[in-house]
């Protein structure tokens, strides 16, 4: 038996055993935002302590930016404290700052790869749990509270321990219509959303190795969603030619070195495992949520759970989602009304998601009543969707084209949910509240969904709306 | 005995029922536009005990017979979702030393850890007997013993577990980690120049 992917870049970067047994482990890369660093430096000031490795943190703003316009000062008070705070932060210590104009702003989960920081082989970390997306490119990448984000500032390193790793197979091809949101959906459905509490999910077959970086991206992103605190692919070819050329990527004296110490950093074909699941491609539909914790789905043909046969420990869970949702046990999904339409969030705003989405609704228009947005995932995305001229497809549409950053995914910024909105959102969670309004209901789905649901003004199924032929793989 | 040692925390409890309670409903994302984690506290649970029009909604830790309340017990996978630690932080500042829960979600378990707030798992038959302790006998104290891995309720006693490196980190004051990675700055140099990808351009 050989080491798996986690191991390997575990070993690697271990800097020794802590008198509590915990590893002292080295963070390749460090990525913060201005929600959870400005404590972690007050904390820092106040022991006087220096950040101990500038160069291998980056910053930007994501979560509290307004999306219609970048006009300072922004017009929340406390939003604007939270820009100058970092912006004075990352001066005072020498890190690399990407403010609300800079090109390279975005979501940072967005960022980190584009600009090719992201890397194989990595430790990665940020204040952020929805960090695991970076694991899609075969580094250890996960969230981290804001003492951690101190002590990387400090030190380089946070203490931990080690993970189990479920490798989680999907093999086969997905059909038409079906995308990566709804493999990533499926997989917590069937394992739970705290199945993978003490796991690193290892996600691998032939599905998986089908998918673009991108589509990778999103799957690993939800990891944190299953409980998994760590989602990672094994680098292949796909990955090495997403990152060749981009700006932080190995230059050409280094790229060659690179590839090979990245191909060596991937699970052996003989690695050992705390588990295995293997799941069918064929399984997996259009998956829409119906409750309140991103475990509760059901795919696009199906109805709302009616409870019977359900397991005595979910029937509360079940029923405290249904009185929240208000949604009647047992009815076709297909059908609920919707008031929002969001498609955004970096789970889902990259130039792929939005290229789905503008060629299916060319032509069509945005139901009455529904308001829908398209929040890209950063400058870069937002750009490319211009020069495509997806834009100019969106607003025929009837879409909102936004600036980039988080917006209505959770709604520290001024999109937010208005009292009991049911809003389709490609984004990652369906928790009570996340989109701003405590009664505010949220059906998480794949921006194709979210699209078909903006253009129905209900919960349609894709396939149907855009004519996506089910056998025209 | 280091003042940073924690063998043992008390108080009354208050039971929150509910499996998967998240990071969002612990303090949601509204409350987190701030530079520091002060007054944190007044927000635990927000969108939970209150109504839109600021009336209460008879949330148990505003019930005037858990008034107090230091330990908090509640259902499975306590703590999911984002990694904010302003969701332990907000809790500690509220008042609870302690959580009693079913299963914990591994990032809130781990900032817990690190702000020296023991979180106790307990099967499912404890988390239901102390419910229903706290219920019947609001003033019951109740105990973890973080060296015997013991709560204890009144005249009861349950068994919990915690991760040995927890409940280590916690006995010997070492729960905060940052002076002992301080310490070794060598060895982090070390282990850095041995990764290939530090010195690449």
């Amino acid at each position: 038996m050989s080491k798996n992917l986690f191991q390997k870049v575990w070993d690697a970067h271990t800097v020794g055993t802590l008198d509590d047994g915990r590893t002292q482990l080295f963070i390749g890369l460090h990525l913060i935002h201005e929600v959870t660093s400005p404590q972690a430096f007050a904390m820092l000031r106040e022991k006087r302590i220096q950040v101990a490795y500038p160069d291998r943190t980056f910053a930007t703003v994501d979560h509290i930016v307004p999306t219609d316009t970048r006009q300072r000062p922004f017009s929340d008070p406390l939003a604007e404290a939270m820009m100058v705070a970092l912006k004075d932060n990352t001066e005072a210590s020498g890190v690399a700052f990407f403010d609300e104009k800079d090109a390279n702003q975005g979501i940072v989960h967005v960022i980190g790869p584009e600009l090719g920081l992201t890397q194989p082989g990595m430790t990665i970390c940020c204040g952020d749990s929805h960090t695991s997306t970076h694991g899609a490119f075969g580094a250890i990448a996960f969230g981290i509270g804001t003492s951690q984000v101190r002590d990387v500032l400090a030190t380089q390193t946070l203490a931990l321990s080690p993970l189990k790793v479920r490798r989680v197979e999907v093999n086969g091809e997905l059909g038409s219509g079906v995308y990566a949101k709804d493999v990533i959906l499926h997989i917590i459905r069937v394992l739970g959303v705290n199945g993978g509490v003490g796991f690193a999910y290892e996600f691998a077959g032939t599905t998986i190795e089908a998918m673009s970086m991108e589509e990778r991206m999103t799957v690993c992103n939800m990891s944190i969603e299953g409980g998994a605190r760590v989602g990672y692919i094994n680098p292949d070819d796909v990955t090495f030619e997403y990152l060749r050329g981009r700006e932080h990527a190995p230059k050409a004296g280094d790229w060659d070195a690179a590839c090979d110490w990245w191909r060596s950093m991937a699970s052996g074909p003989d690695a050992d495992y705390d588990d295995v699941v293997v799941i069918d491609a064929a399984d997996i539909a259009p998956t829409v949520t119906w409750g309140i914790n991103p475990g509760q789905g059901v795919g696009i043909d199906e109805a709302i759970p009616d409870g019977n046969g359900m397991p005595e420990s979910e029937r509360g869970t079940w029923q405290e989602a249904i009185e929240h949702m208000n949604l009647t046990p047992g009815a076709p999904i297909q059908g609920t009304p919707v008031d929002v339409c969001f498609i955004g969030s970096c789970t889902n705003s990259r130039i792929s998601d939005l290229r789905d989405v503008a060629e299916h609704v060319k032509g069509r228009r945005v139901s009455e009543g529904v308001k829908a947005l398209i929040v890209p995932g950063s400058w870069k995305v937002a750009k490319q969707a211009e020069e495509e001229g997806l834009v100019e497809v969106f607003e025929a549409a009837g879409f909102e084209w936004r600036q980039p950053g988080c917006s209505m995914c959770l709604a520290m910024n001024p999109d937010k949910l208005v009292g009991d909105q049911l809003c389709a959102s490609s984004s990652n969670r369906n928790f009570k509240g996340r989109q701003g309004s405590a009664r505010g209901r949220t059906m998480l789905m794949s921006p194709v969904m979210v699209a078909a649901a903006a253009i129905r003004g209900s919960v349609a199924d894709a396939r149907e709306v855009f004519g996506i032929r089910s056998d025209a793989v | 005995m280091s003042e940073l040692e924690i063998h043992n925390v008390t108080g009354t409890g208050v039971y929150v029922a509910g499996d998967d309670i998240d990071t969002d409903r612990i303090i949601p994302a509204h409350f987190m536009k701030c530079v520091t984690f002060d007054g944190l506290g007044q927000y635990a649970f927000y969108g939970e005990r209150y109504n839109e029009d600021g009336y209460t909604k008879n949330h148990p830790i505003d019930d005037p017979r858990f008034a107090g309340a230091s330990m908090l017990i509640s259902g499975r996978n306590f703590g999911c979702g984002s990694s904010r630690e302003h969701a332990p932080q907000a809790l500690y500042r509220h008042g609870f030393r302690g959580i009693i829960a079913q299963s914990f979600a591994e990032i809130f378990f781990g900032n817990c850890t690190t702000l020296g707030i023991p979180c106790a798992t307990v099967t499912a038959e404890t988390m239901s007997e102390l419910a229903q302790l706290v219920e019947a006998e609001p003033a019951t104290s109740i105990s973890i013993d973080v060296d015997a891995l013991k709560i204890r309720a009144g005249e009861r006693a349950f068994d919990f577990e915690m991760a040995k490196s927890a409940q280590q980190a916690l006995v010997s004051g070492r729960w905060d980690p940052l002076q002992e990675l301080l310490s070794r700055a060598d060895r982090v140099g070390a282990a850095a120049a041995s990764l290939p990808y530090v010195g690449w351009n």
